[in-house]
């Protein structure tokens, strides 16, 4: 019965319902935009040694931990914000902010019957499928476990007994300081460095959750990982802080979605993710980033300030970043890759949409330190309204970096004429048998194809929104299954508006 | 005689300053297919694309109503919706977009236009493929994306395949026979003629007798600098064969 024209029969669906969201969204609206009334629990406002010692103590933390804080604020303290992106934005009054805040509900939750009904609504609204306890019952089978970030709070972890089975340690950060002190101690701040970049080191003192992971040698994680986060009180700053390990011929795919209100204020999030993958293993970060990109004339929206980085240590390892940035009014993000065993790979395979005002810097940077090490950049940028889109990209070969190879293409598709795209390499190479190659496209949605698809029955935005979704077909694949509805979704709706 | 599916009366249009259609007049009745011939650049296109609602023109007199309703205050969705379609002298590629996709696209949005539901995926794809199997479409062409690396024949293919799923009532065929081999031209004729029905009408847009050989005309309407000139039936399109269009330049009788 099945034939082969069966097998694009999904995507259809999924193309359909990109349209309907389209269709059923105001211009103006973000679909996210509800703040939830929850009691929170807050940090007095400002920065200081005593927030920091306060973060820490409300988190149980141990001594090496707030040693380890407070040395990062200290040193932060004596850095400059850097200048180099092309964004802009008014200076950051981090005395105004609030670095802690966490919904009220005591003690700690352990299992969702114990959770604040209001915030299970929540994210039944965002599509977080935390109904741990249907799926368990065996009504769908298992696929996702996830982690619940609300502002500070890691507030639920899913399917952790299920995974511990197989030896995997799922769970927040701040547990895991507390309960696997060996191993954070061990990795933490080894990939990105207390004193990597100003907000990598603000990150340092102040992070107050994200999620922890362990894969043990030999482990096929059987599900995917996955960890929302939101932003939900107002003028808070989210720090979250993520590590994720991979042990010798291990494999684990994690999956990241964000979200926050509507502000009139922007709002900052400063979040450091450290990957490292041991010999052999191989780790797929993706993410679907969707905050509050500011309302129609640019006021508002998150600063996503974000430091990501990944480290192959052994040979064969291989780490793929895959993201699909859609929110925040500015992006600066460079999801990297230290290729340092042998025959270790990178990729990143990036989608960037920017409309209205926003304001997108991010690329990658793929450093090859070891022998035949690969890396392949696939980044689409999407520029309309009077958005800035840039690709920032740097590959390096070190000089003991012997047949290190590296393919990158960069589209840039511009809707309208108010808006930019621009692509800035950095090649480096200090090995003669490194083969670099570097291709790169600008093009715009025709006025031929817009009449083309209108002829034929679609209306403008529809026919943006299919365009586009084909734009970025070559990167959406790379997607689990799950975020490559959700994304095809988020696409059509932050193109709203961008025609007529 | 019943209403016409297409009526276009004194229509003018110009692009930029230069006045492309100098007052068409046209009804095509349902049921009735009309085949129009003219010089290269007198305009033949400019017609297809003023009726599909192509922003370039303005439009300076003139009205066309498709079905009894005015056309010209339509969007090009609209149009489509309502039950206009042309199939493209020259394709549009649209890369990335898997034919397939674009097809259930298109049916969906026209239908939603029409408040109509979607159509079920089951019904789909048993439309496609009788389609695609009655004009050599394979199924590895429909997960290409749309005309991109498309043969000139295929695309043309592809834009009838369209038509077939559309289910318009006026189709306009913009030299879909331009670009096929013989026997493309003949599956590409059968199609065409299998979609003639009492309630549609089709203006076919050629330069080849040849092709009224398998479509036959009901009316075929000579084509000179913006205007019809001269109609008449089959043996017209013979005429011109052997004469050329010397005898139709001058001012309109
Ligand atoms: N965008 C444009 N700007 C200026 N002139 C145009 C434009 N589009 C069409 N024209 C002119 O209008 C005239 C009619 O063109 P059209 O394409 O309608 O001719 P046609 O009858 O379809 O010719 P052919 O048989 O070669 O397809 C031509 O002289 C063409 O150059
Ligand atoms: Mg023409």
């Amino acid at each position: 019965m099945m034939s082969a024209l069966d097998i694009p029969t999904l995507k259809e669906n999924i193309d359909r319902e990109t349209v309907d969201q389209v269709l059923s969204l105001d211009v103006d609206k973000y679909k996210y935009g509800f703040s939830t009334d929850i009691e929170s629990d807050m940090a007095p406002q400002g920065l200081s040694e005593d927030i920091v010692r306060f973060i820490s103590a409300k988190k149980n933390e141990p001594q090496w931990m707030l040693d380890w804080r407070l040395d990062a604020y200290r040193r932060w303290l004596t850095m400059d914000e850097p200048a180099w992106a092309k964004v802009h934005y008014p200076q950051l009054d981090f005395q105004d902010m609030y670095f802690y805040a966490a919904p009220k509900s005591t003690p700690a939750p352990t299992s969702l019957d114990e959770v604040d009904p209001e915030l299970l609504a929540m994210y039944d609204k965002l599509g977080i499928p935390l109904k741990e306890r249907e799926i368990l019952a065996g009504v769908e089978r298992p696929n996702v476990a996830v982690d619940a970030v609300m502002d500070s709070v890691s507030v639920v972890t899913t399917f952790r007994e299920e995974l511990a089975k197989v030896g995997i340690i799922f769970c927040s950060i701040s547990e895991a300081i507390r309960e696997h002190a060996e191993l954070v101690q061990k990795y933490l701040g080894s990939v990105v460095p207390v004193t990597d970049n100003y907000y990598a080191t603000l990150n340092s003192a102040v992070f107050t959750d994200g999620s922890f992971v362990y894969i043990p040698k030999g482990v096929r994680c059987p599900m995917e990982l996955s960890t929302y986060f939101r932003i939900n009180e107002k003028k808070t700053g989210q720090f979250e802080r993520t590590l994720i390990i991979a042990e010798d011929d291990s494999y684990v795919s994690y999956l990241e979605g964000c979200t926050a209100p509507m502000r009139d204020e922007s709002q900052l999030h400063a979040a450091v993710v450290e990957l490292v993958a041991l010999e052999n293993a191989e780790i797929k970060y993706s993410t679907v980033q969707n905050w509050y990109p500011g309302d129609k004339d640019g006021k508002g929206g998150i600063y996503n300030f974000v430091t990501k980085r990944g480290d192959c240590r052994g040979n064969g390892s291989k780490i793929s970043w895959t993201q699909v940035e859609t929110g925040s009014a500015i992006t600066w993000k460079y999801p990297s890759c230290i290729l340092r065993g042998d025959n270790s790979r990178g990729e990143f395979y990036s989608i960037a949409i920017s409309n209205g005002y926003q304001q997108v810097d991010s690329g990658t940077k793929m450093i090859h330190l070891g022998k035949n090490t690969s890396s392949k950049i696939i980044a689409k940028g999407i520029a309309a309204g009077f958005s800035d889109n840039t690709y920032r990209g740097q590959v390096s070969a070190h000089a003991k970096a012997k047949g290190a190879r590296n393919f990158t293409q960069c589209d840039s598709l511009l809707i309208g004429d108010k808006c930019g795209a621009h692509t800035v390499p950095y090649i480096e190479s200090r090995n003669a048998t490194a083969v670099f190659e570097h291709e790169a496209t600008t093009s715009k949605i025709s006025d031929d194809q817009m009449f083309y698809c209108q002829q034929r029955g679609l209306n403008e935005e529809e026919a943006v929104a299919l365009i586009v979704n084909g734009f970025v077909r070559d990167v959406l694949q790379h997607l689990p299954m799950e975020f490559m509805v959700e994304s095809q979704k988020l696409i059509a709706i932050s193109l709203e508006g961008s025609v007529g | 005689m019943t209403n016409p599916i297409l009526e276009i009366r004194n229509l003018h249009a110009r692009i930029e300053d230069r006045e492309i259609l100098k007052g068409v007049n046209l009804a095509i009745p349902a049921g009735e297919l009309h085949a129009v011939m003219g010089r290269n650049g007198s305009g033949k296109s400019t017609l297809s694309y003023v009726l599909a609602g192509k922003e370039d023109y303005e439009i300076t007199e003139g009205e066309v109503l498709l079905d009894g309703v005015d056309l010209l205050g339509m969007e090009p969705n609209e149009r489509a919706a309502a039950g206009l379609f042309l199939a493209f002298q020259y394709p549009i590629e649209i890369p990335g977009v898997a034919t397939m996709t674009f097809l259930k696209a298109a049916m969906n949005a026209q239908r939603k236009s029409r408040g109509e539901g979607e159509i079920s995926t089951p019904d789909f794809m048993r439309a496609v493929k009788e389609a695609g199997a009655s004009l050599n479409i394979d199924a590895s062409m429909l997960k290409r994306p749309l005309n991109v690396g498309f043969s000139g024949g295929e695309k043309k293919r592809a834009e009838v395949l369209q038509m077939a799923l559309l289910a318009p009532k006026m189709c306009i065929l913009d030299e879909t026979d331009s670009g096929l081999d013989i026997d493309a031209l003949q599956v590409v004729s059968k199609g065409v003629n299998a979609l003639r029905s009492e309630q549609r009408s089709m203006l076919v847009i050629t330069h080849y007798q040849r092709l009224l050989n398998h479509i036959v005309p009901d009316v075929v309407h000579v084509f000179s600098d913006g205007r019809i000139v001269e109609s008449g039936d089959k043996s017209l399109a013979l005429q011109l064969e052997a004469k050329g269009y010397a005898d139709f330049d001058s001012e309109p009788a």
